[in-house]
């Protein structure tokens, strides 16, 4: 059940190209932005990179949540899964997983190339890559209730991003912190096990209310 | 004699039970805040480090303390409501919500008032202010999750996920002081050890949040009674209501 919700997913998202790559010319645009409106002076952009990139991140990966049960919504799809004998909660974490290959896997690979543009060094990029590889799926599972529970209202868009953004706030914290840590020559251990530990937490519970939101929505 | 404990999880005999007590509180409140400020301003003494501006912890205390309790309150109603289907538990949960969300406010208002002598900036980004702008962002969607959703029942539901996934944040605000340790003092009072204020300033800010908790009952009851009216509106009891001229 999880791996085919996962295959169905990827399969719906390869038919349908354009959606992924909106998401990633978001991301590209945004952190690309942040020069343009600051100035281009070196220093400061270092120091900058790591919230930029993670700001971008977060904005991207919450702009792509109604994409994850709309579509299967609208055309009635969800009702049948719903229906099905299988446990919801597996199913809301293979949405949230194909939720993450579609658009925090991008993110992630694209992520080492805006940090070039920011001038990070070699060891930073590869934190960087690191904590956004740990962090991206938190958002996928955190992003998966607010996309539950917006589902089928008006301005749904607006309000998710008001119910989900402060949820994210630690992963961004510890993800952007983890790449500020390292590259003032601190350890960045300690950040990356707590983003692995918010993985971790919402691993098991995201998806339990994500799906009691969508009982909630369908009913 | 057993005791019916459900006689007033039912809306109509809550509702006329919050019409009685909210007299009481709203005596007690007015009662309780006229003495702490009456002890915070003449009789607590002036702070030898921070001279007379310290004296808006008689505010600034009590509603950093009621805006966290009031989400941990909702959020419990909320779940109450979501596990049991009791409808009233839900609406007190959204009566909650606007009181919570004043207190919030008030803290982070105060808290740069009072930072701006103290510190000599009206904002830091320091883990505990930083978090409770985020407990106010946190009211904030609950309550715009609410009112997008036309169905009440419905709005009860998601209303309670979104409080009890939330709640997770409550912790790491009392929490931040000590894992970020950043430029806000300690906490002032502690349970593990002897309180580094005077006695009189503890009693005044002792005072003020009883005062703030009976003002949230008293105003939260009669936001409650309004939402029943609101939600019960097509049943006997509240037309019989409307007949004796009880509600215009």
């Amino acid at each position: 059940m999880f791996m085919w919700i996962i295959k169905r997913d990827l399969l719906l998202a390869v038919r349908r190209q354009a959606d992924v790559l909106t998401t990633l010319f978001f991301f590209i645009i945004v952190v690309s932005l942040f020069p343009l409106s600051v100035g281009p002076e070196m220093n400061m952009l270092r120091t900058m990179a790591p919230g930029v990139v993670w700001v971008a991140a977060l904005l991207a990966s919450m702009l792509s949540l109604g994409r994850m049960f709309s579509n299967d919504y609208l055309d009635g799809t969800l009702e049948q899964m719903l229906l099905s004998p299988q446990s919801l909660s597996l199913l809301v974490l293979g949405k949230a997983s194909a939720h993450w290959l579609v658009t925090g896997v991008p993110l992630v690979l694209m992520a080492p190339v805006l940090g070039i543009q920011y001038d990070l060094s070699g060891e930073a990029l590869l934190v960087l890559t690191a904590a956004l590889l740990l962090g991206t799926p938190v958002l996928s599972l955190i992003g998966a209730i607010g996309a539950a529970l917006t589902l089928g209202l008006r301005g749904g868009g607006v309000l998710v991003s008001l119910l989900v953004l402060p949820l994210y706030i630690p992963v961004l914290i510890f993800g952007a912190g983890a790449v500020e840590a390292n590259m003032s020559g601190m350890e960045f251990d300690a950040h990356l096990s707590l983003i692995g530990a918010f993985l971790l937490v919402s691993g098991v519970f995201a998806p339990w209310a994500a799906a009691s939101a969508l009982r909630v929505s369908l009913e | 004699m057993a005791i019916n404990w459900f006689k007033y999880s039912s809306p109509a005999s809550f509702y006329s039970l919050a019409g009685k007590m909210i007299p009481i509180f709203v005596f007690a409140a007015v009662a309780l805040l006229g003495a702490g400020l009456y002890v915070g301003f003449f009789v607590a003494p002036t702070d030898f480090q921070q001279g007379e501006a310290y004296r808006i912890i008689f505010i600034h205390v009590p509603a950093a303390w009621m805006s966290m309790f009031l989400y941990v309150v909702m959020a419990f109603w909320a779940g109450i409501g979501l596990a049991f289907n009791t409808r009233l538990s839900s609406m007190f949960a959204t009566a909650i919500a606007p009181t919570g969300a004043m207190f919030t406010f008030i803290a982070l208002w105060t808290g740069a008032l009072w930072g701006k002598p103290m510190w000599g900036t009206w904002w830091v980004w320091d883990a505990r202010l930083t978090s409770e702008l985020i407990l106010f962002f946190l009211y904030i969607g609950f309550m715009s999750l609410q009112a997008a959703i036309d169905d009440p029942r419905r709005a009860d539901k998601a209303g309670a996920i979104i409080a009890l996934v939330g709640v997770v944040n409550v912790p790491i605000i009392y929490f931040s002081v000590q894992w970020w340790n950043t430029l806000h003092q300690g906490a002032s009072v502690s349970v593990n050890q002897a309180p580094a204020m005077a006695s009189t300033m503890l009693t005044g800010m002792l005072i003020m949040v009883f005062a703030s908790w009976m003002y949230s009952i008293a105003v939260i009851l009669k936001r409650t009674r309004v939402i029943i009216l609101e939600r019960e509106s097509h049943t006997a009891w509240v037309a019989e209501l409307h007949k004796n001229g009880a509600i215009r």
